[in-house]
């Protein structure tokens, strides 16, 4: 079969033999974009996690099928070294990756969740951020949470720790 | 520690694509058996070269940067940074200069051990920076010799070497590479003259991290690559009886099936294709399924097995006044990128691409599979998905490798997870006794550890074996088994090895978790009987040397930076623990709360001695995901045997530290005790188990002797 999706703004038509093939499989092995990691390919980990019309996905066990006439965005997609996002901006600036293999989920879940809570309590960010850091990079990584919802109400940072 | 012989540092032009490449070689003169003895008994590591030939370390690119070929991986721990970091410095260039890359092994450039054990900056030290200065005394003498200057008015900047109005681009120094003079080693700069070597700089993989870069094993792939799987047993134990592979054979983009001696597998177009087509192989294995934890469990205790006294100062222990016993599970690696590889094997030799802490182990075990010289595979490595001891054992790309050969195309094969799960080379269970009697004024008199793990470092392929015959105990499982307050007069540790029937070895930190939360939750024991405060206490019983001394500082910076109380207040407790690993001392505070029968971690404050810390910020990024790890380990991690079967076999049911479960703050301070670094990636480990049981002893009265902690307070 083929399914239409689109991916990093992208249109893409992807020739699939068996429609439950997953997401995740398609963006590494047939459009060769390989930011997006396989982690345990049962929904486990979030390592795989990507946008599908700006929600998080995990999708190590999201048929193409689903995807068709999607827009999906991947951490390739997300934001460029010279336009970063503004996770990625935060990221960087609390320098947040060990190893790094799981932090494209880590980020693509961050990125979802300040779409629909612009700016995360602490609660909000235990509750929605829940994929699995081995080198047990969550210290950092919350704070880089809240210096995105910052950056990305385009204050300057001084200016939101007055509040 | 031995000069670089400059006579071993060469320059070729003969290696590489752009053909302007410097070689150098560091001598190492030690047999790596004294080397690794040296390391066992003291805080020195050392750096094990892989022999006496020159090796590659640096090549002067087209886009006039300097590559450094390292021959330690990363795998989150930092070691890139700090050496582009020790490499700039000795190099007078700006850290942008410098492009560290994973050796290739046909480089010549491996640590003939592994990456681990906490050794990689400590032990580059030293050569790193001698390589690197004699490589910029090169560069200078090249371009003075061609414009007849003096060598000291030549500067060294970005991009190209310059003398007043002379300049030329590293690229075109280079074209004149077989022409470069032999130079003396120079003098290394002085600590104080460094403008990179210990600062906070960020890490250099930082970027490609942040936006998706493939820089991981599980993203290697090459021209008509093909996918391979190999069929695993789900036993301990079980052997391989026969292979029904009628079905699988016809199965869509099934490319062959392969049958050797140890292994049935399938080569398919797809990853899926592949493993649909495992799951039609039908194999018959000769299964035990009587097997349990319980079975475990009997089998590790102090008393079964060999004993290896490790530790005796004065009498035995004769009267015993105080005793307590604890235990830590078996726990999996569980780091998140499986265990892969890409391997193509020609008729010219193999290459293969992978995630591994030991790069020429895994050249030798393929070259002896395939029956080729040693020179002829090329392992690349890549950045680790995490390594945490898990790629120290990488025979994966022996099968891949084999498959290749059978069908004649690169071969990419890597883990399922409940593969990663069943397949690990676990962390040992441990079972510790502790004995101690007191004087009538509260001091220790006599204090005695017995514990018993299951093999970490004996059998590895990692060391020799007589190395553990000439030691006696396992190297790894005795870290933190050690009793670190010398001031007790009278000392026996005992390490007992116990034989399990599944694969065990090297998880971050090796004994130091499990040692330490039985030796510090015993002291805040002692403590107790003693009528003392737990800092206090420990701080009686350290002796009046240098190692003390360091220790004493982290435990009194710790003490204070966390305003260290006995008392609960707020419904929060403090728990105090300290450690002392291969030289590092550490000391942490936690302060948690109990909700809802949740042990709650609000706070950790953490005060390390590394010596002397080339990147800070990476040592404190170290110290909070050790912290993370440790908690994880404490409250939940653990596997279990049921039927025969090692389970879970999946994150959740293995249930790990998640967000919510890391403190909010974590407070790290370093003290610089010495002027060399130490290892780091490891001794932060150690504390935090026994902490997190003390503070929950102060808050509930509660003694929590046997991990996951949160598992054994659920069941009081």
């Amino acid at each position: 079969m083929k399914i239409q999706l689109i991916v990093n703004g992208t249109p893409q038509l992807v020739q699939i033999e068996d429609e439950m093939t997953p997401l995740l499989w398609v963006i590494r092995d047939v459009l060769d974009q390989k930011g997006t990691k396989f982690g345990c390919g049962k929904a486990a980990c979030g390592a795989c996690t990507l946008l599908v019309d700006d929600q998080a996905v995990r999708s190590c066990s999201y048929p193409i099928k689903f995807a068709e006439g999607k827009t999906i965005t991947t951490i390739e997609g997300l934001g460029t070294k010279e336009n970063p996002h503004p996770v990625q901006q935060a990221w960087i600036e609390e320098v947040v990756p060990q190893c790094g293999y799981c932090q494209p989920g880590f980020m693509m879940a961050t990125a979802a969740l300040l779409k629909k809570v612009p700016k995360p309590t602490d609660e909000d960010i235990d509750n929605n951020i829940i994929n699995v850091c081995r080198c047990g990079t969550y210290y950092r990584m919350r704070k880089a949470i809240h210096r995105a919802a910052a950056l990305n109400s385009e204050l300057p940072i001084t200016e939101q720790e007055k509040e | 520690m031995a000069k670089v012989s400059r006579r071993k540092f060469l320059v070729r032009g003969a290696l590489g694509t752009a053909g302007i490449v410097a070689v150098g070689t560091y001598l190492f003169r030690n047999p790596i058996r004294r080397q690794v003895l040296a390391y066992a008994n003291s805080a020195d590591s050392p750096y094990l070269g892989s022999g006496m030939e020159p090796v590659l370390w640096f090549e002067l690119t087209e886009e006039n940067r300097i590559r450094l070929y390292s021959p330690k991986v990363e795998m989150g721990q930092g070691t890139f940074t700090g050496m582009a970091q020790l490499a700039a410095d000795e190099l007078e260039l700006p850290l942008s200069s410098i492009e560290v890359v994973h050796a290739p092994s046909i480089t010549g450039n491996m640590d003939s051990f592994a990456t681990g054990g906490s050794t990689s900056i400590a032990s580059l030290w030293q050569p790193l920076r001698e390589l690197a200065a004699t490589m910029r005394e090169m560069i200078k003498t090249a371009a003075a010799e061609l414009w007849e200057v003096a060598v000291a008015d030549v500067v060294m900047e970005e991009t190209k070497v310059s003398a007043g109005k002379k300049e030329l681009t590293f690229a075109a120094l280079a074209k004149q590479v077989n022409q470069w003079p032999e130079v003396d080693t120079p003098e290394l700069k002085k600590l104080s003259d460094y403008k990179l070597i210990g600062k906070p700089l960020p890490r250099v993989d930082l970027e490609d991290k942040v936006f998706g870069v493939p820089i991981f094993g599980m993203d290697a792939s090459m021209p008509d690559m093909v996918y391979g799987t190999v069929v695993r047993p789900e036993y301990i134990g079980a052997t391989f009886i026969s292979a029904d592979v009628s079905q699988a054979a016809s199965m869509p983009g099934v490319l062959k099936i392969i049958q050797e001696d140890d292994f049935v597998g399938v080569v398919a177009n797809s990853y899926l294709e592949a493993e649909n087509a495992k799951q039609a192989i039908k194999v018959t294995w000769d299964a035990p399924t009587q097997l349990q934890l319980k079975d475990i469990e009997a089998k590790m205790k102090v008393g079964n097995g060999n004993p290896t006294l490790i530790q005796k100062k004065g009498d035995a222990l004769e009267e015993v006044a105080v005793e307590a016993e604890f235990t830590t599970p078996i726990a999996a690696h569980a780091q998140i990128e499986p265990n892969g590889v890409v391997a193509h094997v020609t008729d010219d030799g193999a290459t293969l691409f992978l995630s591994t802490q030991v790069v020429a182990i895994t050249q030798k075990e393929v070259a002896k599979r395939l029956d080729l010289d040693t020179d002829k595979v090329n392992i690349i490595p890549t950045f680790l998905g995490g390594g945490f001891g898990r790629r120290l054992h990488t025979p994966h790309a022996v099968q891949a490798a084999v498959m290749s050969k059978l069908v004649g195309k690169p071969v990419k094969y890597f883990f399922s997870r409940k593969e990663e799960f069943q397949h690990d080379m676990f962390r040992p269970p441990t079972h510790h006794q502790l004995k101690a009697k007191l004087t009538a004024n509260g001091k220790i008199e006599s204090i005695q550890h017995d514990f018993s793990s299951g093999d970490v470092a004996i059998d590895s392929a990692l060391l020799p074996g007589f190395l553990n015959k000439m030691l006696g105990a396992d190297v790894g499982a005795i870290r933190g088994g050690f009793c670190q307050y010398f001031a007790i007069p009278n000392i026996r540790t005992t390490s007992w090895h116990v034989e399990l029937p599944f694969a065990t070895s090297w998880w971050r930190s090796l004994g130091l978790l499990a040692n330490t939360f039985a030796w510090e939750s015993f002291m805040d024991i002692l403590a107790e009987k003693a009528g003392k405060n737990p800092v206090d206490f420990r701080l009686e019983h350290i002796k009046d040397d240098d190692a003390g001394a360091r220790l004493r500082k982290v435990i009194e910076t710790a003490a204070e930076k966390a305003g260290y109380t006995d008392k609960v207040i707020d419904g929060k407790a403090m728990g105090f623990a300290a450690s002392t690993d291969a030289g590092t001392p550490c000391a942490q505070v936690v302060a948690l709360s109990i909700e809802k029968q949740q042990i709650k971690i609000h706070k950790v404050t953490c005060v390390l001695d590394p010596g002397f810390a080339v990147n800070p910020d990476q040592v404190k990024a170290q110290c909070e995901g050790a912290i993370i790890m440790g908690i994880s380990a404490s409250l939940f991690e653990e596997m279990t045997v049921v039927d025969g079967q090692l389970q879970p076999t999946i994150y959740g049911p293995y249930q790990m530290a998640l967000m919510k479960h890391a403190p909010k703050e974590i407070n790290v301070t370093l003290l610089q005790g010495r002027e060399v670094p130490g290892p780091v990636g490891e001794p932060p480990l150690g504390p935090i188990g026994a902490a997190i049981a003390n503070a929950v002893y102060r808050l509930t009265g509660k003694r929590l002797n046997h991990m996951p902690l949160q598992k054994t307070l659920n069941k009081m």
